[in-house]
């Protein structure tokens, strides 16, 4: 049929050249293009302060006090940025664009400096001054003494050898521990009143009897520093915008200066007042919790919406803002996110998240505390700034409830469709059904979101650690090589038999499940002696005081102060282990069609004369994605035994851990380190991403994929990720979007958890690919997140290309 | 009961009908029209497709036939379908995918079962099933059609048939009531138009459209038309009196710009294509035609389906 639709292709060069110019007005104009032009940089400044506060005081304050020492210094002395146009003010590093480093954590070596300077792809410019500070201040007081070091100094030799063979990975070897993200609290309560908290915690510590005392004093005068560091951040951009304004010859800009000075009178150091100083007050937090450790997920606002609709409803009733100016300021957060890039990356921890992105998730949507719908005026205009703003951070995705109204599906259903990769939804029923049987309370569970890509949490309560990716197919395949790795080419992990021996498939299957325990417990060993050493060496105090519960316990964040302590190893490429599983159970044990050995010596030779084996095993086996119960129960049976290896274990922070079903970039990685595989994958090709089928499996359409994914009991876990592509054509018109919102619908209503979509033609892409320069402002849905696609390697922009193109008939 | 053969079931259907439904498609039809966009959909029987692009000559397909129609010559493979059974031994061993069965027999129970699983998605789209074709009314026996129909609509499910018009009276008047809509073709209302385009008098089809009319039917019209055929503005004027003429009152009026979908499939089944010359009316013709089902009071009337 005859499509005259093409309104939703926003895609193509001309349109795309117009992204150089959003904004809804004239100043977010200038402002997002300075942001987006400017090149991600290397910026020292806080290294330089951490490492002169070291010096001074390292071995005669505590621990935490030493980390409180660095955030104030930092915060006294860093350079201010105030940017020309600039409503919300405060930059991570001197300017936009800025990455600082944190050699505590990870202390890079003047060879690291110069191929992040070089490499094509996410590349951070350092600057001959750079390399002489590092070289001169920085390595020589943080080599070998930086967490990484610590970290891989303690772990075992066979930790070592799984690290170094891709059966996992690992998330603290570079990074804070996190998701975190905000809740309500500062919004209702400014920095000078958590201190006054601190100091009645303080007060009523009992020396006598209680043995953690003196560590309790020292983790809450730590967060008493804290406070004073941002306050002290807040008052010279107080004074800044005073003397600026005193200068500035528009007196329109003066009044704004002016504005901007009043509101840094009130936040941080005390609860704002209106709309304008609810962002404020944010950013700063933002800028605290980012600048004091570089955690996992940039500290997302959340649930921005429900966070400022009281402010937004007193302002406009008394006149004092209107939907344009609320719009305006929310696009000056988006710049704000924007121009601050993830902190720079290496090695492995590039591989298993190769992008710019901070993962600054903002939900919107939802249920209110007390259970009613949450969209809200201003969940209308965080989708009209998305729209507007089409920029790959903040990661701004909806929450859909059964009561959340159609209009507002649809009209985060329209956005999506139009292809770059926002907003992606999360089924909010299912969000606080995983919450409950974790055990948080109702009120904290309505509170929730999903940070980074699906991964859900309790904002403001509940430390979510994520550790580490676990390479599925991989234990599969030491189960076919009795424990032989063929990339290290030697023995890594347990004898389980020979694969050519086993008479049955459940002798296959009961081998796959001792090499899948095996690498769990070899991370898990792992994970403890890391979270120990964050508990020890690297507390985050000023987290702390954001998050409830520390400041009353007298604990850290990084130590079990929060409300809620939980711990994650993610689960990559179901869809891939499924189908190697169906193809041998279906044609080595049931239909007879090879043997053992025929399908061992295939994926040895990467298929190359086997092409009968390999049309078998794609083209005439039962696959993950179809709705076939054949598969999809291999597939309930592989969730399980993941499952059951990790979850409910105990973490040293006081609570458990459990699983989340999500790849970010890992699943490139994972397949990299991979011979070819029994279900027709080839060497080193990318595994199947989050929940979704391994790519070209699923032939039946999204109907049949949805129930094939929601076969997945996704309430035991803490997050998938289910990605689904269509091309333009097949969302077009109302019709489009009708169906589109259905699909949404039904797949929430089935208890799935997470989808988004990736609505681009495949010819678009391979245009992309050839011509990046002319679709600079080109954004796909890589996994949890959107990235540009210009900055994908080939590898990944070639899985988005083969990724199933589902049609909508 | 005989089961009839059904040749797709297709999954997330938006274009068959209101809301998201999936379509069933039976093989077997009683017209031939010249533009079908279908051609495995014609015949009532199983049938062999095959694509000679993606043929590498490998001969597994020659030396797996158990009728020995299978030959490679000049690297190609070939097939006599004089000796051809279709039984498909040759297509489930081509690695290329060059050969593909159209057609499979299906048991209501079983199709009932694959038409339940997307129950949901139905209910949160408005959607439900449609049975199309080739002509349902005609490949399948009267007996398979009502206990389709009725085990449906006991679960409260929503069908549509796609229908071509051209079938028994007797059949059609048996599945009216567990029909909520039949999305009826017109081709054509003129006797020489329609035989020379689709092999068949048009009569049946009025004559069949006019009972449903008067027997509380809910149906929408739907005009395939390609230029050079069926889409001069006399043939649509020609339609228009018939429907004034007999009072006939569709729910809606979906005008279709077929365009040419090349020879490929039917290549692919050793047949002659005859719709290469014609072409899909422009734009502007589809608008003006739209006008005049409007002038007359018919709406909603859409372009494109």
């Amino acid at each position: 049929m005859m499509n005259t639709d093409t309104s939703f292709n926003l895609n193509s060069p001309e349109r795309l050249a117009r992204d150089a110019d959003r904004g809804s007005t004239p100043r977010i104009k200038r402002l997002r293009r300075i942001s987006h032009e400017t090149q991600p940089h290397i910026d020292l400044e806080r290294a330089q302060i951490e490492t002169d506060v070291y010096r001074r005081f390292e071995g005669s304050v505590s621990i935490p006090v030493l980390r409180a020492l660095v955030l104030k210094e930092y915060f006294s002395r860093k350079t201010l940025y105030l940017g020309e146009d600039e409503l919300l003010v405060g930059e991570k590093g001197r300017d936009p664009q800025c990455s600082p480093t944190f050699p505590e954590l990870c202390c890079h070596t003047l060879e690291d400096m110069r191929v992040m300077n070089a490499r094509k792809l996410v590349s951070f410019a350092v600057t001959d001054e750079d390399l002489r500070l590092q070289e001169r201040e920085i390595i020589p007081y943080w080599e070998n003494r930086a967490v990484r070091e610590h970290i891989l100094r303690a772990m075992t030799p066979e930790w070592k050898s799984y690290y170094e063979a891709g059966m996992f990975t690992e998330f603290m070897e570079q990074r804070g521990p996190g998701h975190t993200a905000g809740g309500g609290g500062f919004y209702r309560k400014g920095f000078r009143e958590y201190q006054k908290e601190i100091d009645e915690a303080l007060s009523s510590l009992d020396y006598l009897n209680d043995p953690e005392a003196w560590d309790k004093e020292q983790e809450l005068r730590a967060m008493s520093i804290c406070c004073d560091a941002v306050c002290i951040l807040g008052e010279r951009y107080r004074n800044l915008a005073l003397e600026r304004a005193r200068t500035c010859p528009d007196p329109v800009r003066r009044e704004e200066l002016k504005a901007i000075a009043e509101n840094c009178a009130v936040v941080p150091a005390h609860k704002p007042e209106t709309y304008w100083q609810a962002l404020q007050m944010y950013w700063f937090v933002h800028l605290g919790v980012t600048s004091e450790l570089n955690p996992w997920d940039a500290f997302t606002p959340g649930r921005l919406d429900q966070h400022l609709f009281p402010f937004y409803e007193r302002d406009t009733q008394n006149g004092t803002l209107d939907d344009e100016r609320a719009l305006e300021l929310l696009e000056c957060l988006w710049v704000k996110l924007f121009n601050s890039p993830a902190p720079v990356k290496v090695g492995v921890t590039l591989k298993e998240s190769g992008t710019y992105v901070d993962f600054a998730n903002i939900n919107t949507g939802g249920v209110r505390e007390d259970g009613a719908d949450g969209v809200n005026a201003v969940s209308y205009l965080i989708l009209d700034c998305m729209e507007e703003m089409r920029q790959n951070q903040p990661n701004s995705n909806v929450q859909i409830s059964r009561k959340t109204p159609e209009r507002f599906l649809k009209r985060a259903c329209e956005i999506a469709r139009q292809g770059w990769g926002q907003p992606t939804f999360y089924n909010t029923d299912e969000l606080i059904d995983e919450l409950l049987s974790a055990g948080k309370t109702l009120k904290d569970a309505r509170n929730s979101g999903c940070s980074g890509c699906v991964e859900t949490g309790a904002w403001g309560t509940e430390a979510y650690i994520l550790t580490g990716y676990l390479n599925i197919p991989k234990c599969l395949q030491m189960a076919l090589f009795d424990g032989w790795d063929p990339l290290l080419n030697r023995q890594i992990g347990p004898h389980t038999g020979n694969a050519e021996d086993f008479a049955s498939y459940d002798e296959l299957y009961q081998a796959f499940l001792i090499q899948l325990r095996h690498a769990v417990d070899v991370k898990m060993r792992g994970n403890l002696v890391i979270e120990k050493i964050y508990m020890e060496q690297m507390p985050a105090p000023f987290l702390s005081v954001v998050t409830e519960d520390c400041i009353e316990r007298g604990r850290d964040y990084n130590a079990g102060g929060a409300r809620y302590n939980t711990s994650y190893i993610q689960g990559v490429g179901i869809g891939t282990a499924t189908d190697c599983l169906a193809a041998i159970k279906y044609n080595v044990f049931e239909q007879k069609r090879f043997s053992m050995a025929e399908m061992l010596s295939a994926v040895r030779d990467n298929f190359e004369g086997h092409d009968m084996l390999l049309h078998i095993v794609r083209n005439r086996t039962p696959k993950y994605g179809n709705d076939d119960d054949y598969a999809d129960a291999i597939m309930q049976d592989v969730f399980e035994a993941y499952r059951s290896c990790v979850d409910g274990r105990k973490n040293l922070r006081g609570g458990e851990y459990h699983i989340d079903m999500l790849p970010t970039t890992c699943h490139v990685y994972f397949g990299d380190v991979m011979i070819a595989s029994p279900n027709g994958r080839l060497a080193h090709k990318p595994l199947s991403e989050g929940i979704s089928p391994e790519k070209g499996a699923d032939t039946r359409g999204p109907a049949a994929v949805i129930r094939s994914c929601a076969k997945m009991d996704h309430s035991a876990t803490g997050g998938t990720l289910l990605n689904q592509k269509f091309t333009p054509a097949a969302v077009a018109g109302e019709k489009g979007l009708s169906s589109l919102a259905a699909l949404v619908r039904t797949y929430f209503t089935m208890g799935g958890h997470h989808i988004q979509f990736n609505i681009i033609d495949r010819q678009t892409l391979l245009d992309a690919q050839k011509h990046p320069e002319e679709y600079r402002d080109l954004i796909v849905r890589v996994a949890g997140y959107s990235d540009y696609f210009r900055n994908l390697d080939e590898r990944l922009q070639n899985e988005i290309i083969e990724r199933t193109e589902q049609s909508f008939g | 009961m005989p089961e009839p053969l059904v040749f797709n079931i297709q999954r997330f259907s938006t274009h068959d009908g209101d809301g998201v439904r999936t379509t069933v498609f039976f093989k077997g039809c009683p017209l031939r029209c010249a533009w079908c966009h279908n051609p495995e959909s014609q015949l009532r029987e199983t049938e062999l497709l095959l694509y000679a692009h993606k043929c590498t000559g490998c001969g597994r397909c020659a030396s797996v036939c158990p009728q020995g129609a299978n030959s490679i010559s000049g690297g190609r493979a070939g097939v006599d379908r004089t000796k051809c059974i279709a039984c498909g031994a040759c297509a489930e061993l081509c690695p290329n995918g060059a050969r593909e069965i159209a057609g499979r027999a299906i048991a209501v129970r079983e199709l009932v079962r694959e038409l339940l699983k997307d129950r949901i998605l139905y209910e949160q789209s408005g959607g439900g099933v449609t049975l199309s074709g080739g002509e349902p009314m005609w490949a399948a026996p009267e007996e398979y059609l009502v206990t389709l129909l009725r085990a449906l609509q006991h679960e409260g499910i929503s069908v549509y048939i796609d229908t071509c018009g051209f079938v028994d009276r007797q059949v059609l008047a048996r599945v009216l009531p567990y029909t909520d809509v039949f999305l009826y073709d017109i081709k054509a209302a003129d006797e020489q138009t329609h035989r020379k385009w689709t092999g068949a008098p048009p009569e049946r089809i009025l004559e069949n459209l006019v009972f449903l009319n008067r027997n509380g039917a809910r149906f929408d019209l739907r005009l395939p038309l390609m230029d050079g055929a069926n889409a001069a503005e006399e043939d649509i004027l020609r339609v228009l009196a018939f429907l004034k003429r007999e009072g006939i009152r569709p729910r809606k009026i979906h005008l279709l710009p077929y365009h040419d979908t090349g020879a490929g499939k039917y290549a692919a089944l050793g047949r002659p294509y005859a719709a290469s010359a014609l072409r899909a009316p422009s734009g502007a013709v589809l608008e003006h035609f739209r006008k005049l089902f409007l002038a007359e009071g018919y709406g909603p009337v859409t372009i494109g389906g």
